[in-house]
């Protein structure tokens, strides 16, 4: 008779279910549908999908490569720690390292212009969230994720590690400028 | 030889072994209550911006303790104690090797006092996730290992005991409802544990220096296996829960137990794809595969919670209509016992699990929008509406059940039992909101200061963001007093209480009655259906809202920058 007595009709799945329990499961189920095409649909029209574009890497090797870039892309450096600001060259391509605790180095970007940023982290997890445009990208030790960007609007936007790195994580912010 | 006592007040029949072994998990897990109950405090007084309790490196520290404590170590005491139930009381038979079962419950003590050990130690503040390459004392890993072997241990109890009903022939047909709730949860919890396994013996090698590395990126997607799933059988168990609940204070029928079956069949089949939502921005996968996992394949999973959350209050609704409470759309509810804490807290359980918990984790869920909550408060803010309100506040209604008919004392202090699921159950809703609402305009979880001092630059967080951190002091620290509160109430009970006689004992269990024959006896065919208009405008608020929260989301991510 209840959920917690074996049920009393003992051919329950041949008991027919009542139609108000049939348009529940219809309704439902469509949304259902509706939400798994919605994510399909975005990745034909709409204009933020995460990219796919990943390689394996490693420390040594992520770290190179953002150092040939920030040597040679630095306009002026910034800060008494003396961070180089980059800005990257006709073809867009950027780097942007990860690790405790810094985001390395800062870039220049344009509004409108598309960038490929590749990102990595050369230690620990780190969290990329970009603030005020709240956008949040997981940065994973050994693989480097080559992210296209396409800033909307000049500003001063802030990095800030949105993944638990240890003691100094709430030190570690760093700085896109968009002019 | 087993024994038997019949609990004269509610019926039920506990075998006596499987009677101190449920007494001893609840407690168990009432205690690691306690010590994730303190350390939510701490968290809380710490995440108040005009507070900062702790500093930064004991925050971090007590974060992981709340986490693994609240999330490991309480659940799943608690669950244990819930699958002896569902399967030796409600069919009547003998636990099945209650010494095995005791090596498990030990073996879960042992574990979770080293992990705890070891993170108050202080080499292991790696939060509940201890995402590698950060490493934690080798304890730390050794004890949830420990701990998870014991669970899957008393799993195993929970299916041999299966077994013995059917052989012992304590049941005819099939098992109740609630029992085969029970079964999808221990199903799985057993591949939920082998994926636990799978991550963390590397990693307990790793870190006493037999393995080189573990990748980073693999340990995020196997480790979720474990860590998202894991808060799947808590549903299975609420949803369980739920159904007993309405059993046992309305007499409540499901409306359809094929309906109600399939769905927790959905459960099994498509639930241990929920790692991948925890990877929806990360490199390591492709669109295509976070597309197809993410949505728990098509969201099968999603329509068995919206079948639950139909047939729940439906089966209470068929229930109370069939006593007369027929006026209007709502009053089988308006007069529904709301002074009872079991049901009050069941059903504030499911309203704040379906409204909050839910909409929030299919959003969140959504491969592109997490982009806009990932890491953020938002994540917690979710958890708390779905493992917090859902789950603990279910297994808290059910233990004003259990007490006396399990422990065999009064609940003491009855005016503040009533008040108790109001308290918490409010203030731990809001206090997912607030969370969320943080979260949504970008502010990091597991973060000790929003105002970033000694970093060499400057951001300031919108008002609004402080605001919201300040409701969420303000609503935590309410929610603590209420869980609190269920704390002392239970112990009080526990340990002044008084007793209540626990029914004659006997060697013999007593059989469940044929229930076709007595069906057949009332001829009152199954057949006959009864409507429930009110829960379907309760379904359909719930769906308008769903919808409506969706696609703001969706508005909000064309806000952001161009990502491709």
């Amino acid at each position: 008779m209840s959920a917690i007595l074996p049920p009393s009709d003992r051919l329950w799945w041949k008991t027919p279910i009542s139609s108000q329990e049939w348009v529940w499961i219809g309704i439902a189920f469509v949304w259902g549908m509706t939400m798994f095409v919605m994510m399909i649909y975005w990745h034909i029209n709409g204009k933020q999908n995460l990219s796919n574009e990943v390689y394996k890497t490693t420390t040594e090797m992520f770290t190179a490569k953002t150092e040939a870039f920030v040597k040679e892309n630095t306009i002026r450096t910034e800060t008494e720690q003396q961070i180089p600001v980059a800005k990257p060259n006709a073809k867009g391509e950027a780097f942007l390292l990860a690790r405790l605790w810094a985001w390395y180095p800062i870039l220049e970007l344009e509004a409108g212009k598309t960038y490929k940023i590749h990102l990595s982290a050369v230690d620990y997890n780190h969290g990329f969230s970009l603030q005020p445009t709240n956008i949040n990208i997981q940065v994973v030790p050994g693989y480097e994720h080559v992210v296209k960007m396409t800033p909307t609007k000049a500003g001063t936007y802030s990095i800030v590690c949105n993944e638990y790195c240890g003691i100094g994580h709430h030190t570690m912010l760093g700085r896109i400028y968009v002019k | 030889m087993a024994q038997y006592r019949t609990c004269p007040r509610t019926g039920l029949q506990f075998d006596l072994a499987a009677d101190k072994l449920m007494r001893w998990n609840a407690v168990a897990g009432v205690l690691w209550l306690l010590v994730g109950g303190i350390t939510a405090l701490l968290v809380i007084l710490t995440r108040w911006p005009a507070i900062k309790l702790l500093p930064a490196d004991q925050f971090y520290l007590i974060l992981t303790v709340h986490g693994v404590d609240m999330l490991i170590f309480w659940i799943i005491f608690f669950e244990i104690a819930v699958l002896y139930f569902a399967s030796s009381t409600l069919l009547r038979c003998r636990l099945a090797t209650p010494k095995v079962a005791w090596a498990a419950f030990w073996l879960m003590v042992v574990g979770s006092i080293m992990a705890n050990v070891a993170i108050f130690q202080g080499e292991s503040s790696v939060m509940f996730t201890s995402y590698v390459p950060m490493m934690a004392a080798p304890h730390f890993y050794l004890g949830i290992i420990l701990f998870a072997v014991g669970a899957l241990i008393g799993c195993g109890v929970f299916f041999g005991t299966l077994v013995v009903a059917k052989r012992d022939k304590t049941y005819t047909g099939s098992v109740p409802l609630v029992t085969f709730g029970a079964l999808t949860a221990a199903i799985i919890a057993v591949f939920t544990i082998l994926a636990g396994a799978g991550i963390l013996l590397p990693t307990l090698l790793w870190s006493v220096g037999l393995i080189k590395e573990v990748d980073a990126q693999l340990y995020r997607m196997v480790w979720w296996a474990l860590g998202h799933s894991s808060q799947q059988i808590n549903v299975a168990a609420h949803v369980s829960i739920w159904y007993l609940t309405a059993a046992v204070i309305f007499g409540a029928k499901p409306l359809s137990e094929k309906v109600s079956r399939f769905a927790f069949l959905l459960y099994i089949l498509f639930l241990q794809l929920a790692s991948a939502h925890h990877l929806l921005s990360d490199p390591g996968m492709s669109a295509e595969w976070k597309v197809l996992n993410t949505s728990y394949f098509m969201y099968f999973a999603v329509m068995a919670s919206m079948i639950h959350g139909f047939t729940v209050p439906g089966a209470i609704e068929a229930a109370q209509r069939q006593k007369g409470l027929t006026n209007g759309l709502f009053e089988w509810l308006r007069k529904a016992p709301w002074g009872n804490p079991v049901f009050s807290g069941m059903f504030i359980s499911l309203v704040s699990f379906g409204f909050l918990g839910g909409i929030s984790g299919v959003v969140l869920g959504t491969e592109q929008i997490n982009m806009l909550m990932h890491n953020t408060f938002y994540v917690p803010g979710h958890f708390h509406t779905t493992v917090v309100t859902g789950t603990t506040l279910a297994f808290m209604a059910i233990t004003y059940l259990l007490v006396p008919t399990l422990f065999r004392r009064e609940m003491m202090f009855p005016k503040l039992c009533q008040i108790q699921p109001y308290l918490y159950g409010i203030s731990m809703s809001v206090l997912g909101l607030v969370m969320m609402g943080a979260g949504t305009l970008g502010v990091s979880r597991r973060h000790w200061d929003m105002a970033f001092s000694g970093a060499p630059f400057q951001y300031e967080w919108p008002g609004a963001a402080y605001l919201m951190m300040g409701l969420t002091g303000i609503f935590g620290v309410i929610a603590v007093i209420g869980g609190g509160l269920w704390i002392f109430l239970v112990v009080w009970s526990l340990l002044f209480g008084k007793q209540l006689d626990g029914g004659p004992v006997s060697d013999k269990p007593t059989p469940i009655p044929d229930q076709s024959l007595a069906a057949h006896a009332s001829g009152t065919g199954s057949h006959d259906h009864v409507s429930v208009p009110g829960t379907v405008v309760l379904a359909m608020t719930l769906l308008v809202c769903f919808i409506l929260y969706y696609f703001v989301n969706w508005k909000y991510l064309s806000e952001v920058w161009g990502l491709s």
